[in-house]
């Protein structure tokens, strides 16, 4: 179904983080963009038909302190007016432009609110409500910022304190939400899953509770949850109750990203495992079951994979990056 | 990142040492008495009371660089000797060895494993020592009670944090070349067979639920991999079956041991600008190892015990020419901090720590460079 095409070479080889590698294609442009974090620097290409360009961005240094940071995820995040890329770090968040040429913000984490052995990093990165931007941190914190449509003034509009464990992943709603299924979720290093209602004031709807495994990635479409899991597992709960609608022994080892292709429903999963899977999400229209099939899987040999991400919205292409290598690899339909 | 990953990366590399000089002992036909005194005081050395106190301090990693300097204090802490081309062999076995095992582990959590491995190996080296068995045990038990509440997702960051540390190291190694584990492209074969980790499900199954969360529906899918249920867990505890192979000796049969030195030239980017860039963190790094390196307790060789050089190569030749043709972007750029009387060294050694005294808002503190050596000296 999917067959293997040219790679992309990168500066520098992709680290064993959750989540990466993120892709931008900016809709009606021949252009794509991918980024994958290295360690203390994140590095970005731009593709564009022609030929490719390469960028380096490092982890700002947090204030006198003379010590290296290591980044440990980077995100386009696109609202309506603006596109912006997020690092996060463990000194903080920056936020560029989206091209990465010019840093437009920084926000610096609060060391003294973390207990002395616990390690301190933002992690978990998401556009929502078309205004804001939402970041986790390892103390469970999730800050939303409030994005002007143009220029550098943005704040932190509010904190949310549902979280007791570091948050690895965040994701808003990419398709239709029904009622009272909220438009955000929140996922964090015990397993927790929160899913909120976004805006002026953000309102938490319902918590998914852990049952004793990290959830590393999640993704949220009309009203389903998609969540991967350190055992292996899929797991697909509905939004607007929290329930439990399907589960999937996937991957022999960590999950590490899951991707979500709106138009069709097609979840990507890629894990520690060497394999990436292509499923199919779909409703039930009689029995309102939420259903789960698999249609491909991809094994990426002597690989960790660490970042999957459908390239287009039909998720016709994908890209993978994984520890240690210096290229993302990219599929296509035949 | 996380600040619990010291012990474990130093512990393991240690007894990565440990099992590769063990053998070069043998090879070279080392006197028995020579070489149990060897091991001994190298793991008296490593499991000190007061160094091991510095090492599970929450901290952040230092630099491959910073981390070399102590390692090299270690294997002179005896009356053996090694010259550089043979440190930094053994260097790269130990390293490219605990990569290889990090990366395997099943679960996060299984380095743990790994690491109890290597110290019930190294209880094995001197089970004729109950004194040094001891401090070993007492590093056990603090092992047990540092990482025995750690959650998945913690050992997960610090197993992240391991894998930083080593990205884009392609060392080839003989004995994993040798036996398959290693591709001649210096990346490690990831095996997608075998037993799952504890915990896990052999992929294959889809279950769907109802609203009412009865199961409704049962799929399977099939992919190239071959995984089967593991048969039973490790043990965690002080003695017991750690059922896990990773950490275990593979030296145990006496095979030589090469390495070969092959930079990948995708990778000399990152390499060379680690070691061109000057190293900002030089000043925090010489007071971590002036702190670690405290609580070594370096003994002198004794009049009547005659010192000897163990040589990792399989000749004299191959060491000198080992030395002469490593590549530059695999030289490790040692500080070498060996303390001694000789006015000689006292002023080339000061001479390296002005070089690494970066610009200091605090007043000039020109002790601070005299404090060190004399901390050195009194080793």
């Amino acid at each position: 179904m999917y067959r293997k095409e040219k790679s992309i070479q990168l500066k520098s080889s992709s680290a064993a983080l959750y989540n990466n590698l993120s892709v931008l294609r900016p809709p009606g442009r021949q252009l794509a963009c991918f980024s994958a974090v290295h360690g203390p620097s994140l590095s970005v290409v731009s593709a564009d038909g022609l030929g490719f360009s390469h960028r380096q961005l490092q982890a700002k240094e947090g204030g006198m302190a003379v010590s290296t940071s290591v980044l440990t995820q980077a995100a386009w995040c696109v609202l309506p007016s603006r596109v912006l890329l997020v690092l996060t770090s463990q000194k903080g968040i920056q936020m560029y432009e989206s091209d990465g040429s010019i840093m437009v913000y920084w926000h610096a984490l609060d060391v003294a609110e973390h207990p002395p052995a616990q390690a301190v990093f933002a992690r978990g990165i998401a556009a929502a409500g078309g205004r804001f931007i939402c970041v986790g941190t390892s103390s469970g914190l999730v800050l939303v910022f409030d994005i002007p449509p143009k220029g550098t003034n943005i704040t932190v509009s509010e904190v949310l304190e549902q979280h007791h464990d570091a948050i690895t992943d965040i994701a808003a709603e990419l398709g239709q939400a029904p009622d009272g299924a909220g438009d955000l979720v929140t996922a964090d290093d015990a397993g927790t899953l929160c899913i909120w209602s976004t805006g002026e004031e953000f309102t938490l709807l319902s918590k998914i509770p852990a049952f004793g495994c990290c959830c590393a990635s999640v993704k949220l479409w009309n009203g389903i949850v998609a969540a991967g899991y350190g055992n292996g597992q899929i797991r697909l709960y509905e939004a607007a109750t929290g329930l439990l609608r399907a589960e999937v022994n996937a991957h022999a080892r960590w999950i590490y990203a899951l991707d979500l292709a709106p138009q069709t429903g097609k979840l990507l999963s890629g894990a520690e495992d060497s394999f990436v899977h292509v499923w199919k999400l779909s409703r039930n229209p009689d029995t309102d079951n939420v259903e789960i099939e698999h249609c491909h899987a991809e094994c990426v040999t002597d690989t960790q994979v660490c970042g999957a991400r459908f390239c287009d919205p039909e998720g016709n292409s994908f890209a993978v990056t994984g520890y240690d290598l210096s290229e993302i690899y990219c599929y296509g339909q035949v | 990142m996380s600040a619990r990953t010291l012990p474990l990366l130093f512990l393991n590399l240690g007894g990565e040492m440990l099992y590769i000089l063990d053998q070069r002992l043998r090879a070279q036909s080392i006197p028995g008495e020579k070489a149990r005194k060897v091991m001994n005081d190298i793991i008296t050395t490593m499991f000190n009371k007061k160094f091991m106190e510095e090492l599970f301090k929450p901290q952040e990693l230092y630099s491959k660089k910073a981390l070399r300097t102590v390692y090299d204090r270690l294997a002179h802490a005896s009356i053996m000797r090694l010259n550089q081309a043979s440190m930094d062999k053994l260097y790269d076995l130990m390293t490219m060895a605990f990569k290889y095992q990090v990366l395997l582990c099943p679960r996060p959590k299984d380095i743990l494993l790994v690491t109890f491995n290597h110290l019930d190996a190294i209880k094995d080296f001197i089970r004729d020592s109950p004194g040094i068995l001891n401090q070993v045990d007492e590093t056990f038990r603090q092992l047990i009670e540092t990482y025995s509440c750690l959650s998945a997702g913690e050992f997960q960051l610090i197993r992240q944090t391991l894998l930083i540390f080593f990205q884009d190291m392609h060392i080839r190694v003989s004995i994993f070349l040798k036996d398959k584990v290693q591709n001649s492209n210096g990346r490690f074969v990831l095996p997608i067979s075998g037993p799952v980790p504890w915990g896990t499900e052999v992929p294959g199954l889809i279950r769907i639920f109802n609203h009412n969360g009865d199961e409704v529906k049962r799929t399977e899918f099939t992919t190239d991999g071959n995984y089967v249920t593991p048969q039973r867990e490790g043990s965690f505890d002080l003695y017991g079956d750690r059922v896990l192979k990773l950490g275990t000796n593979m030296y145990s049969v006496s095979r030589p041991v090469e390495t070969h030195m092959s930079g990948s030239s995708k990778n000399l980017a990152s390499h060379a600008k680690e070691n061109i860039v000057p190293n900002p963190l030089a000043k925090e790094e010489l007071n971590f190892l002036a702190r670690l390196l405290g609580g070594l307790e370096i003994k002198e060789p004794g009049g009547s015990e005659t010192g000897f050089r163990l040589n990792l190569f399989t000749t004299d030749e191959e060491e000198e020419h080992a030395a002469l043709t490593r590549p530059e972007e695999l030289s490790y750029k040692v500080i070498n901090i060996e303390a001694t009387q000789e006015p000689g060294r006292r002023a080339e050694l000061s001479r390296i720590l002005g070089e690494l005294e970066v610009a200091d808002p605090r007043p000039a503190s020109s002790g601070k460079g005299e404090d060190l050596l004399a901390l050195m000296d009194g080793l």
